[in-house]
């Protein structure tokens, strides 16, 4: 993103496992480093004023909106995003479970409900439907309707409790 | 074989969620070829006025750029668009008509050096009277919106769907109104005349709204060698080819529209948007060009209209209609769009799927200096159903009947025509009306309040489909469709009615979509068509690709025709066993190469002469309570029938319902746009409140009617929109009955209802 006379620094941060190191604009926003600097274009954009939750992705575990978190401030730090949730070929069990309870349809909001839902599932693993409505009420989705959302995020939570997931 | 499908009928897992769920699916706003330049809008400060200078100087200094395109540039180009009239100005030629109108493009090197550019753009303008509201523009001596009178589209399948606009003669505008739509049938003044009881609502109001797909409108244009590409958010790409080959002077074949996953579209990514601005930036700089709304520019971009509705029927003593009467004015804004359609859909389904036999219906899509209005799910049928599904609760509540029966009283009977002239209903309303009232009265409390609303859409668009199927020699299948995916599952539907037709494994389909430069022609993904339509087209494709292939097989094996079946997978020789496809291919070409296509097309003929091709009904009904102190409404129950004939994907027609339901609460309770002055005072996310997880309802019943009564494959019928549309009305009912006044607009926002409540205009300075 960085042009002539664009003002920036580099930034080192662990991105999916990965350590990475690029020289950012100061304006860039995360989402923009995530999608144009590394081609991390799961990550995607709409509201752009933190209120839709489509953007969330995880820096040092906590759910940021990757639309006005500026890139400089992941320097140090470790940022998650859904490219890294599955392992290989097999999908984390929130994204098969939304995948079976049929939680998403246009899929643009998805990846940031489900940057959320593990959020939510690495603080609490037992959630009531109550906790996760409560939990993910930032996020919107426009398909769905949400209940088959709250669905999946249960479905995957009782999964990950017997198998012993982290 | 009717007894024995095995791919359809079954709720199997939606192929496109995999890619969806691990963030590989690629959406258009992940698309960048390389080289691309980003383009920023330049966009009017004022409702109304004449554009008396643009300077853009110093703007073009700025690091990056490379070039700035506004309308005098466009001289040698047709610099408008619009499918039914094309009124739509690229930029704004002249004059602007809303805040937001494009004025100038700037295209730079990064989104950075475009944004900071189109700052450093100077417009100068002369403010000119503006008519911010349909009244103000329909005053005697109102500032014209357009001087210019602009002729329909000639294309007939709008000419038959919409009404003629106004036609004028001397080339000049008279007013600003943009199109009428009338229609009557028996003798309404009589029938009133002799009634047992005369009902009315006096303008109702239904909301300028938002449809907020989450992915905002953007395309990637690149404009070289006499071609042109575009890679946009189109619901449509065929349409959007039309307008595009028309701005540049084009044969069609030379402009490819491809769309890939779309984030959202609900109506509002119908015809065309953005695709002329980001082509007229490739075209300028020569250069590939990205330009991406924000959701503010997005909502400037596209609104549904906003109606104000009087209402009138006549009832005999049985509570039985005799009459109903209709005026119906559209907020339009500044462009018509698909205001048109719009318009005559408002007037098609106001009256609602009930016995009508005196009818006079008035339409008027007005122009106005707002932001332009067009298509959003189900349009029309939301903005009618409001005040005439009012205006039957209004009915039965002074007949003392309850909302189901002066409904059983009233609903057309299966086959009944509600239009005259056109297809008699392909449902059967009475039954699924027992279904929801089954439902609700079985999980009632002593307070419920209980709203319901009925809807019938002449749906389906107007029937050109085609499709294609490829058999390969490897036994794999290829799916070639115009149909877009946007969410609603038609890649995943579509493949399993190939399987079906195939008698082949669901995993060996595979479906590449909406690509005009590759694939086959598809009208619109719109109107719930393309599982009726584009799965008809596809029916008929299967079929030629088998008889292609047992046409191949005679001639290997040297029988005649008649002794070859096609059968489940292949073909059937005699008794030797089951030939596949892919052999008969291979055999057929004389090595392990090859291919069939069978191609599939639909027209207005035989199951599709008849318009619509379909109808899609809403049976809706919620159980709400309300706040005493607040006014706040809580939906307790929300209970929806989707009456589809047949369910390809049983639980995808289920998320399609509770999807659109959601949408149809947020209209009903939450969502509005609101103007003060010359622009919205809420062209964002966080002021234009859409319906949220807590908002949920406590009890929620999708349920699903196959009677296998609809025209399309296996007695399917569309779905998608059906629970939108009577969604406000059964919410305004059910809140009429908790608080005892009879709401007169949407959104029932907790201080609109509070006002209610105490006896208060719904709206201040009112």
């Amino acid at each position: 993103m960085a042009d002539g006379g664009e003002l920036g620094r580099t930034v080192r941060a662990n991105v999916n496992g990965t350590e990475v190191s690029r020289y950012v604009a100061n304006r860039s926003t995360l989402a923009q480093f995530l999608r144009d600097d590394l081609g991390l274009t799961g990550t995607k954009v709409s509201c752009e004023l933190q209120v839709c939750g489509v953007c969330s992705v995880l820096v040092d575990g906590s759910p940021v909106s990757a639309c006005t978190y500026l890139a400089v401030d992941i320097d140090g730090r470790k940022v998650e995003t859904v490219e890294g949730l599955a392992d290989g070929d097999t999908l984390h069990p929130l994204q098969q479970a939304f995948v079976e309870e049929f939680a998403l349809q246009c899929g643009f909001c998805t990846p940031g409900f489900l940057m959320m839902s593990v959020a939510l599932l690495r603080r609490n693993p037992d959630p009531s439907e109550e906790d996760v409505k409560e939990y993910l009420d930032g996020n919107i989705c426009r398909c769905t309707g949400y209940r088959p959302i709250v669905e999946a995020v249960q479905l995957a939570a009782t999964r990950m409790r017997e198998d012993g997931h982290v | 074989m009717s007894d024995q499908r095995t791919q359809v009928g079954v709720p199997v897992l939606r192929r496109d969620l995999y890619a969806k769920v691990t963030g590989a699916a690629t959406y258009t706003v992940d698309v960048s070829p390389p080289g691309t330049l980003h383009a920023k809008v330049v966009r009017s400060s004022h409702a109304h006025a004449r554009i008396t200078r643009i300077e853009r100087d110093a703007a073009l200094a700025t690091p990056g750029v490379v070039g700035i395109v506004v309308a005098e540039d466009l001289k040698d180009l047709f610099p408008r668009f619009g499918h039914i009239v094309p009124d739509h100005c690229i930029l704004a030629i002249g004059k602007v008509r809303y805040y937001g109108e494009p004025v100038a493009l700037v295209v730079a090197e990064s989104l950075f050096a475009a944004e900071d550019a189109a700052a450093a753009v100077e417009v100068h303008y002369e403010e000119l009277d503006a008519v911010m509201t349909a009244g103000d523009a329909l005053a005697d001596g109102a500032p014209l919106v357009h001087e210019e009178f602009y002729r329909a589209a000639t294309d007939e399948s709008f000419a038959a769907m919409a009404a003629a606009p106004t036609e004028d003669g001397d080339g000049g505008a008279r007013d600003n109104v943009a199109h009428t739509v009338e229609l009557e049938w028996g003798d309404v003044d009589a029938a009133f005349a002799d009634a047992h009881l005369v009902v009315e609502n006096e303008r109702v109001h239904y909301p300028m709204l938002y449809a907020y797909a989450m992915e905002p409108y953007n395309a990637v244009a690149d404009f070289r060698d006499g071609r042109l590409h575009v890679t946009s958010t189109a619901q449509h790409p065929f349409m959007v080819r039309t307008d595009l080959a028309r701005i540049f002077d084009l044969p069609l074949s030379r402009v490819r529209v491809e769309v890939p996953y779309l984030g959202g579209g609900y109506g509002s990514k119908s015809y065309t948007k953005v695709e002329p601005l980001a082509a007229i930036g490739s075209w300028a700089t020569g250069r590939p060009v990205k330009l991406v709304l924000d959701v503010e520019e997005s909502i400037y971009t596209t609104r549904a209209d906003s109606a104000d509705v009087t209402v009138r029927s006549a009832f005999d003593a049985e509570g039985r209609i005799i009459a109903r009467e209709f005026d119906v004015v559209l907020d339009s804004g500044a462009y018509a769009d698909n205001s048109p359609l719009v318009l005559a859909k408002t007037v098609n389904r106001c009256f609602g799927p009930y016995r009508v036999p005196n009818l006079r219906a008035r339409g008027r899509s007005v122009y106005t200096n707002t932001s332009p209005a067009s298509s959003y799910r189900g349009f029309g049928a939301p903005q009618g159903s409001l005040p005439g599904e009012l205006n039957i609760e209004k009915a039965a509540a002074e007949l003392g009947l309850d909302s189901f029966e002066i409904r059983r009283r009233n609903l057309v009977r299966p086959g009944e025509e509600i239009l005259r002239g056109k297809r008699g209903i392909d449902a059967d309303l009475l039954g699924d009306l027992e279904m929801l009232a089954n439902s609700l009265q079985s999980h009632a409390r002593e307070d419920s309040a209980i709203g319901i609303g009925f809807t019938a859409s002449d749906a389906g668009a107007f029937p050109v489909s085609t499709a294609q199927i490829r058999l390969q020699v490897d036994g794999s299948v290829l799916v070639l469709s115009g149909s877009t995916e946007m969410g609603q599952g038609s890649e995943s539907a579509l493949a399993q009615i190939a399987a079906e037709e195939l008698g082949v494994p669901l995993d060996a389909v595979s479906v590449a979509q909406s690509d005009t430069g590759t694939g086959p022609y598809e009208r619109t993904t719109g109107a719930s068509r393309t599982t009726t339509l584009a799965g008809l087209a596809l029916q008929r494709a299967c079929t030629e690709a088998k008889q292609k292939v047992v046409a191949m097989a005679a001639e290997v094996f040297g029988l005649p025709e008649a002794d070859i079946a096609s059968v489940p997978g292949g073909v059937q020789v005699a008794d030797r066993p089951r030939v596949p496809f892919g052999e008969v291919i291979s055999r057929w070409f004389g090595a392990a190469a090859g291919e069939v296509t069978g191609v599939g097309l639909v027209r207005r003929e035989g199951v599709t002469q008849k318009m619509p091709p379909f109808w899609e009904v809403g049976v809706v009904g919620v159980d709400v309570e309300v706040d005493p102190d607040t006014g706040a409404v809580k939906v307790r129950q929300l209970a929806t029938v989707a009456d589809v004939g047949f369910a390809i994907n049983p639980r995808a027609v289920e998320g399609q319902d509770l999807g659109a339901a959601t949408q149809g609460l947020g209209g009903a309770l939450f969502e509005e746009l609101i103007y003060d002055g010359p622009q919205l005072v809420n062209p964002n996310m966080v002021e234009y409140r859409v319906p949220r997880m807590q908002d949920l309802a406590e009890r929620i019943d999708t349920m699903i009617a196959e009677r296998g009564d609809g025209v399309g494959p296996y007695g399917a019928k569309g779905a998608g929109e059906g629970t939108l549309n009577p969604m406000a009305a059964a919410v305004a009912g059910a809140v009429a009955k908790a608080i005892g006044r009879w709401p007169t607009r949407v959104p029932l926002t907790p201080e609109r209802v509070w006002r209610l409540m105490n006896d208060l205009p719904e709206e201040d300075g009112e």
